[in-house]
């Protein structure tokens, strides 16, 4: 019954993520228009787009390999089983036990390599310099990614998302300098895995200052709209492992054995998980707005920012825990 | 039937040495294919006996110098290596095969698998020291090969010298450990005093450590393994560094005693992670497809090594399942490693056959001519770059899951040093990312960027079965590496003394009482039902088929008719990919100068832009060492000028110090 509840967690989570993306997108997109004083899209504009895109015919230029038309479906799926891993309005899903955060930093690297082959494949100068762009974001994103993973399987014993969040739900590891610190690193390390200011610019027009956008700039019909639905789910992923390792209140518990009542808590879990995406939406949207783009070069530099406080956030768990329980500190 | 192993394998060896001399008269391709049926049958054996789980044999064969017989054995240990050893031989020599004129030095290939055959099943120091010095040898030969070509030769003296280095480091080891006897029983029962281990667990990072290619000593290796013919490259990469690897975890971890105190693993840790995020970063400087290979052995043999150095100061403090999984991390990389490296190198063969060039700048545009060579080069690149669900990845995530728990061994010291250690090693694997990204996407992806590139074809069925073969194996790691950890399970009865683990599951890996796991299947499974999924919604809801035409590229026009594939200049390139890495941490690790050359206004001349990077090992160590050899042979250059006078006087002196010593010594 358990295992059968799990799998229905797992089916209701997929279908909300995927019905919320492009919503979110429009959230986003909505609020900034706003915040600068215009009208802005339709909040349903992501989803219109993706139809659209669906309803014509892609351009696939003569000299592209396999390797081009096959990425954005790769691209897609990677984030497609990524969310699988990632938690929203319950814990305790059938895929809890295999949520790992280093295999979710995996299938994020998978989906950021698809469209860096895609881009080199088209054998353009914007393809090359979008693809260099990225792997550089990367190579200082990864560690200050996994600098976060690091600091928190030091503080719950695991790297298992669903155990990370149901040991921080439950309150045991009160309020810590470490965790804010990880909160600021992890939140830039989502602004460059997702291209947003000041990273980089989703609404660019101007080829040269774009850097994801330069990747797929051949690209249309419905490998775009692929392409675009993997965006849109990036974000979330990103928002809601945020929400739920920073702000875990409101979640379900694993389902075993509640009765009624669970359908209350999944729905209650689910209303708190749409808050929390709107105020991070909203959030997202007003730091972008006052924040303007920074060169590429100085894009390492808030990336080592990141890397340095998850480093920091490590050390002050050892200095912390070295004095308070004697943790592993007898220097043996 | 167990029994039978050991002489099955002795006989494997005996046939490939005996191929050296035979092929004179049958000629090279003949030996090749030989030593490819003899590797394979040594191959199916040695799996035979894994799966079996078939106990230690011993064997004491009746040759070798004066009144010694020779003792070889097989246990856990060699076989997990013997494994990886046959396999790689079995595909190097299927690949060479390929070509119905093999290179002239050909008939040296069996010769370098049997070399390090006997130094896997060596198990007293005369019988290691052989295999070690035969391996040392045939390879060197085979590096030299191509010896008219630009680079080869000081690539190939220097090979030589440090595998002399090596050699004498280890020969000085051996006898370090053997005052009771040369045989290895004699040694594990004789115990190792303190400072004796000590200055073992020096000499083999010195030697068996250089071989591998470990940091500071890796520098000969880019140059050498790019030099070889590509099925030597393969076999230098994928077995010979591993065999190196045995030999240190069989001097350090076995044989030197198994009390070990925690910090021997720090200088292992340190090296490691060093080697591998400067391996990974050259990797994303070079411009040769198979130096840029040859600087990810230098990353993973890092890996591994930090794998080992973990299980080591683990071992030392006692934590024994932290020490099983930093141990595991470290086969299981292993195993990957020769997997995806002699795919990665027998394809850059395929590749520079049909191609006709290593060099980046000459090539791209390959997928549509050559679907077989690339798609086996991506998969490979894809555990490369350590991407879920390949062979690369599972060893990756066991690795780091060490990491976290090396932060049980000890003092806030320790704990930072773990912090930093896996800080490093996600920097090292996102440049290994990149660098793989990087070769796949200007080598293999993009428009051809010379003729030769254009008209490339797919090889032959030898090379192509040699590809294929090991793509297979990749991906069954990749999917299974339980099941490779449970084959390594007697090897680290082996390391590390303990009982093995019999909670292990075959279907997933797990860290941690447990409490984390990583099961490739079910990420396999969800990506290709999302790939299903996502493919069956297009099909019903999107328009189908697709428009051809020129690429967009924001607007330019149609390649000109005599430049079919546009110009090479306009698509970004091996240098053009690596210029923001290079302009990050170029100048910080890498020594980086770059000059820009401006005509003044008015001159017509082309502006260029000159860079130069240099390997920190090479600036610190190797530079060094040469300035003394020099300043030390010129001290002696001195002796040349000498007066017949001065000369008769210090020899007058030297034989009275000489008498005056003897006295001394017979008053004590």
């Amino acid at each position: 019954m358990s295992a059968l509840l799990a799998l229905a967690a797992l089916l209701l989570h997929l279908a909300l993520m995927l019905a919320s993306a492009p919503l979110l997108l429009g959230v986003v997109r909505s609020a900034k228009a706003r915040m600068v004083g215009r009208q802005g899209p339709p909040l349903l504009q992501p989803w219109r787009d993706l139809l659209r895109l669906l309803h014509k015919q892609p351009v696939v230029a003569d000299s592209v390999s396999l390797v081009f038309r096959a990425a954005p479906a790769l691209c897609c799926a990677a984030m497609l089983a990524a969310i699988t891993l990632v938690p929203s309005f319950t814990l305790g899903m059938a895929t809890a036990q295999a949520s790992d955060l280093l295999v979710l930093a995996g299938l994020l690297a998978l989906g950021r390599a698809a469209l860096v082959l895609a881009g080199m494949d088209t054998g353009t100068a914007f393809g090359g310099i979008g693809a260099s762009r990225e792997m550089l974001f990367a190579v200082f994103a990864e560690p200050a990614l996994l600098l976060v993973v690091f600091t928190l399987a030091l503080m719950t014993g695991t790297t298992n998302l669903d155990a990370v969040i149901t040991t921080i739900a439950s309150g045991q590891l009160g309020l810590r300098i470490s965790m804010a610190l990880a909160l600021v690193s992890l939140a830039i390390v989502a602004l460059a895995e997702c291209g947003r200011v000041p990273v980089d610019n989703p609404a660019t027009h101007l080829e040269l200052t774009m850097v994801h956008e330069a990747m797929v700039l051949e690209y249309s019909g419905r490998h775009l709209a692929l392409i675009e639905a993997a965006a849109c789910l990036r974000l979330l992923i990103w928002f809601s492992l945020l929400a739920g390792i920073f702000a875990p209140f409101g979640i379900a518990p694993k389902a075993d054995g509640q009765g009624p009542i669970l359908l209350l808590l999944w729905a209650a879990g689910a209303a708190i998980w749409a808050v929390k995406m709107l105020v991070l939406a909203l959030g997202l949207a007003a730091f972008e707005t006052s924040r303007a783009k920074l060169r590429v070069f100085r894009v390492p530099e808030l990336l080592g920012m990141a890397l340095l406080l998850g480093l920091l956030a490590a050390i002050l768990l050892f200095v912390s825990q070295g004095f308070a329980h004697g943790f592993g500190g007898d220097g043996a | 039937m167990s029994g039978l192993t050991l002489p099955v394998l002795v006989t494997v060896m005996a046939g490939l040495l005996a191929l050296v001399p035979v092929s004179a008269a049958i000629g090279p391709r003949l030996a090749l294919i030989g030593t490819a049926i003899l590797a394979a049958l040594g191959t199916a054996t040695i799996l035979v006996h894994l799966l079996a789980g078939a106990p230690p044999t011993t064997l004491t064969l009746p040759v070798g110098l004066a009144g010694q017989s020779t003792i070889l054995a097989l246990d856990g240990l060699s076989a997990l290596f013997t494994l990886i050893v046959l396999a790689v031989a079995a595909m190097a020599a299927l690949a060479a095969c390929d070509d119905a004129h093999p290179w002239p030095t050909a008939p040296a290939l069996p010769g370098f698998a049997a070399g390090m055959l006997l130094c896997l099943l060596a198990s007293d120091a005369f019988a290691l020291v052989a295999g070690f010095e035969l391996m040392s040898v045939a390879s060197f030969v085979l590096v030299a090969t191509h010896h008219t070509e630009e680079g080869v030769q000081s690539a190939a003296r220097l090979y030589a010298g440090m595998a002399a280095l090596s050699g004498l480091c280890l020969i000085a080891a051996l006898a370090l450990l053997a005052p009771n006897g040369a045989s290895f029983a004699a040694m594990r029962t004789g115990g190792v005093e303190p400072w004796r281990a000590t200055l073992v667990l020096a000499l083999a990072l010195l030697g068996p450590g250089a071989k591998a290619g470990l940091v500071p000593l890796h520098v000969w290796l880019p140059p050498a393994h790019a030099a070889a013919p590509a099925p030597v490259s393969a076999l230098m990469s994928a077995a010979m560094t591993k065999v190196a690897l045995y030999v240190l975890i069989r001097l350090v971890f076995d044989l030197a005693g198994s009390g070990n105190p925690l910090w021997w693993g720090l200088p292992l840790i340190a090296l490691g992670i060093a080697g591998a995020v400067l391996g990974a970063l050259r990797a994303n400087m070079e411009m040769d497809i198979k130096t840029i290979l040859a600087c990810s052995t230098v990353e993973n043999i890092g890996l591994i090594t930090l794998g080992l150095g973990l299980a080591l100061a683990a071992r030392g403090a006692d934590l024994a399942p932290l020490a099983r999984l930093a141990a595991g991390a470290a086969l299981l990389h292993s195993l990957a490693h020769a997997g995806f490296k002699s795919l990665l190198f027998l394809g850059a063969g395929a590749v520079l056959h049909q191609a006709g060039s290593r060099a980046l700048a000459k090539l791209g545009g390959l997928a549509k001519a050559m679907p077989i060579t690339v798609a086996c080069l991506l998969l490979a690149a894809a555990s490369l770059a350590g991407l879920p669900p390949s062979a690369g990845f599972a060893g990756e995530w066991l690795l780091f899951q060490s990491v976290i728990g090396a932060v049980r061994l000890g003092g806030i010291g320790l704990q930072v040093m773990a912090c930093v250690v896996a800080a490093m090693l996600a920097l090292a694997t996102a440049l290994a990312a990149s660098a793989a990204l990087r070769l796949a996407g200007v080598a293999l992806l993009g428009r051809p960027r010379s003729a030769a590139a254009a008209a490339a074809t797919d090889p032959g069925p030898a090379l192509r079965w040699a590809m294929l073969l090991p793509a297979l194996a990749v991906t069954l790691i990749g999917l299974a590496p339980g099941l490779v950890l449970a084959l390594a399970q007697p090897a680290l009865a082996v390391m590390l003394r303990t009982a093995p683990d019999d909670t292990l599951s075959i279907l997933a890996l797990q860290a941690g009482d447990h409490a984390q796991l990583y099961a490739p299947l079910l990420i396999a499974a969800l990506l290709a039902a999302f790939l299903v999924l996502i493919t069956q919604l297009l099909r019903r809801h999107a328009v189908q088929g697709a428009r051809g035409g020129p690429l967009w590229d924001c607007g330019y026009g149609d390649p000109p008719a005599w430049q079919p594939f546009g110009d090479p200049a306009a698509q970004y390139g091996g240098a053009s990919f690596a210029q923001p890495l290079r302009r990050v941490l170029g100048p910080l690790l890498l020594d980086l100068r770059e000059t820009i050359h401006t005509p003044p206004p008015g001159d017509i001349s082309v502006a260029r832009l000159h860079t130069a990077i240099s390997d920190p090992a090479q600036r610190l160590v190797f530079t060094p060492l040469g300035q003394w050899r020099e300043a030390i042979s010129r001290l002696a250059d001195r002796l040349h000028f000498l007066t017949v006078r001065q000369i008769l006087t210090m020899m007058g002196a030297l034989l009275a110090l000489l008498l005056a010593y003897i006295a001394a010594m017979e008053q004590l």
